[in-house]
């Protein structure tokens, strides 16, 4: 065992001169010191690019990488038939392997990405994931419907389904002004950017729960979807019976719109890896849920956005504006341009990473 | 090499879409819970700093309205908390995004311990799957063990926490035993995100040993003894003593270079001297070796001295 190289890690100690070719007895180490040079050249550039020192490299080297990296690779299939140089084939296999990762490496950061990503990928991946969308839409407003009928059922179910420090003065039997109190406005924005950054937290760890379960062919999710809605149905039922349905799906619409939708997008993508999972088709399952695994990833980030936008509506716009026709009209403002942003946007894909 | 031994249930390979197959040493259990403890370390540092930097800015507003908070600004003690908020997301996705993205495909902490994240199966690594598999981290490891931290200060007091304590436990198990029961190590994430984790090969150009003076001329530059080795001598060993062979003479260790050249004297029915073992070793190496090659060019292989 030879310790971890500190040389490595410092910097390159300087490389000796290749002895004279002729020097070599043997037919496969002339081999290798006549392209010896080559392969230390791809190494250098390789060891730049690794370092994030792309600016730095000639671009005579740049445009010789991918035929040093052809080379070097037809040497190790060479070297592989035709010499026993241990050390020369260890160098061979871990300098090929080291380009091979920068030649196919991700080909764009973070910040092109994200571009590619607003203008066209998100809604696109989000297209892709349709069926599971109509799914999950289907078990959102079934869990709405149960939530309702479990309580005008029975009103303990009420208690069960509204955790009660949501809803304090919200609970069954209470005045209609008491209720109407809780739909009201603050006076000023004091304080409401702080609680946007909790409700924020709070949004996106819900969804990234709901995505994260379809791991387990996505019955958990669909199961906290209903459990989501069921919570929702009660609320609109006890509203209801006061006859203030309309002030409150106002009141919930301002982020609502933006905030279920994100949720009925991260309980549909969970749902497509578990489907993927449970029906791979005609791939292997880890290949399944690999290709659903980064579709859905691609969808979660869209939610995490959108989690931004619905924590900042309902911690100003839901605050601060009174009027239920103001609120209907942000909500559903909101609803039409996630919409159209979904299924009408389509511009051309561009190169890679469409998937 | 010299971690053959150890890592053999760890070897994978890859092919290029050149159709070269390039060996790969999966990342050990051990060397991944090093990475991610060394990350969470810093990441955890890294974020105590900026509270604590932040904190000292909240004391120089407080201090400015003679520590009475009603009237300090609150607009400005507001921004530092949703600043703090937002670093904090930020930074907690942005440390392994942008680092894995990266040319070298690794975090701070796989880098010290030598490894890097690559597609499975040889295909282009992602920035899809860069994300699905950190997104995925979060439900692994952070959420049960946060979860686990308010039941249990949850059932510090009198509230009732029985079967749920014992469900998250459950969960965080799960997740964290997963790569001990697949055969490549992959936890839920790489699974989602079809990815991996493999050694980073850190292989040096060694010299070229045919072209030491004894090994080109088979004469010793110490002692003026030519070793030429005949058909008979240069057939009892293989591939595998060969690269032993090679692999001594690269270290270089006298004691092991006696013990060696006394074996092969012994086996090839020669009497070893002493003092001169090096030259000697060189010359065998060399001609060996070149005997083996040339068998390998006709599609010859000797494996070791028992084939």
């Amino acid at each position: 065992m030879r310790p971890p190289i500190l040389a490595a890690w410092l910097g390159r100690a300087e490389v000796a001169p290749p002895p004279d070719i002729a020097s070599a007895a043997l037919r496969s180490d002339r081999f290798r010191l006549a392209r010896e040079g080559e392969w230390r050249r791809l190494e250098e550039i390789v060891t730049r690019m690794e370092r994030g020192q792309l600016r730095r490299i000639a671009d005579a080297d740049l445009i010789a990488l991918p035929a040093l990296y052809r080379t070097a690779a037809s040497s190790l299939a060479v070297a592989r038939e035709t010499s026993l140089d241990a050390a020369t084939l260890a160098y061979l296999e871990a300098l090929v392997q080291r380009a091979w990762f920068q030649v196919y490496g991700p080909r764009q950061g973070l910040v092109r990405w994200l571009r590619g990503f607003l203008f066209g990928g998100w809604s696109r991946t989000v297209r892709a994931v349709g069926l599971d969308m109509a799914i999950a839409l289907g078990v959102m407003l079934a869990g709405v419907l149960v939530g309702w009928l479990l309580v005008a059922g029975d009103e303990a179910w009420y208690f069960r389904l509204v955790p009660s420090g949501l809803a304090d003065t919200r609970v069954p039997g209470a005045s209609r002004e008491a209720l109407l109190a809780t739909l009201g406005t603050e006076k000023s924005a004091g304080g409401l950017s702080a609680f946007a950054a909790q409700l924020f937290s709070n949004n996106s760890a819900v969804c990234i729960l709901a995505f994260a379960l379809g791991f387990a062919f996505g019955i958990p999710s669909l199961m906290l979807l209903v459990h989501n809605m069921a919570m929702l149905g009660a609320l609109v039922w006890l509203f209801a019976g006061e006859g203030l349905g309309l002030e409150l799906v106002a009141w919930l619409s301002v982020h609502g719109t933006t905030e279920l939708f994100g949720i009925l997008l991260s309980g549909a993508a969970g749902l497509h890896i578990g489907r993927a999972m449970a029906f791979p088709g005609e791939l292997g399952v880890l290949e399944a849920a690999s290709a659903a695994g980064r579709r859905s990833a691609l969808v979660m980030v869209g939610v995490v956005l959108m989690m931004i936008i619905a924590a900042l509506l309902e911690a100003f716009a839901r605050q601060l504006v009174g009027g239920t026709t103001e609120r209907l009209a942000i909500g559903g403002t909101m609803l039409a341009f996630w919409l159209s942003y979904f299924f009408l946007y389509r511009p051309p894909a561009r190169g890679e990473g469409g998937a | 090499m010299s971690a053959a031994a150890p890592s053999a249930g760890r070897a994978r390979s890859l092919i290029t879409p050149e159709g070269l197959a390039l060996p790969l040493t999966l990342a050990s259990r051990g060397a991944r819970a090093g990475a991610l403890v060394i990350d969470l370390a810093i990441i955890v540092a890294i974020l105590v700093a900026v509270q604590l930097l932040l904190l000292f800015l909240a004391a120089g507003l407080l201090s400015g309205t003679a520590f009475d908070p009603d009237r300090a600004t609150r607009g400005a003690q507001e921004f530092l908390a949703v600043l703090l908020a937002l670093i904090v997301f930020a930074f907690w996705y942005g440390y392994f995004l942008v680092q894995e993205l990266g040319p070298r495909g690794a975090t701070l902490g796989k880098r010290l311990v030598g490894i890097r994240i690559a597609a499975r199966g040889g295909g282009r690594l992602t920035a899809e799957a860069v994300i699905a598999r950190n997104l995925l981290r979060d439900i692994e490891i952070f959420y049960p063990l946060i979860f686990l931290l308010v039941l249990a200060v949850a059932g510090s007091g009198e509230e009732e926490v029985g079967a749920l304590g014992w469900a998250a436990t459950a969960w965080f198990a799960l997740f964290l035993l997963f790569p001990f029961f697949n055969r490549d190590g992959l936890r839920a994430g790489d699974i989602v995100a079809g990815t991996w984790v493999v050694e980073r090969p850190r292989a040096r150009l060694a010299p070229v040993l045919s072209a030491a003076p004894a090994a080109a001329s088979g004469a010793s530059a110490l002692t003026g003894a030519r070793y030429q080795f005949g058909e008979a001598e240069l057939s009892v060993y293989g591939e595998k003593e060969l690269q032993t062979l090679e692999r001594l003479l690269r270290e270089g260790e006298p004691q092991a270079l006696v013990a060696v050249h006394a074996t092969i004297c012994r086996k090839i029915g020669w009497e070893p001297g002493a003092g001169d073992e090096r030259a000697f070793l060189e010359a065998f190496y060399a001609q060996l070796r070149g005997r083996l090659e040339a068998d390998l060019r006709f599609g010859k292989r000797k494996a070791d001295k028992f084939s």
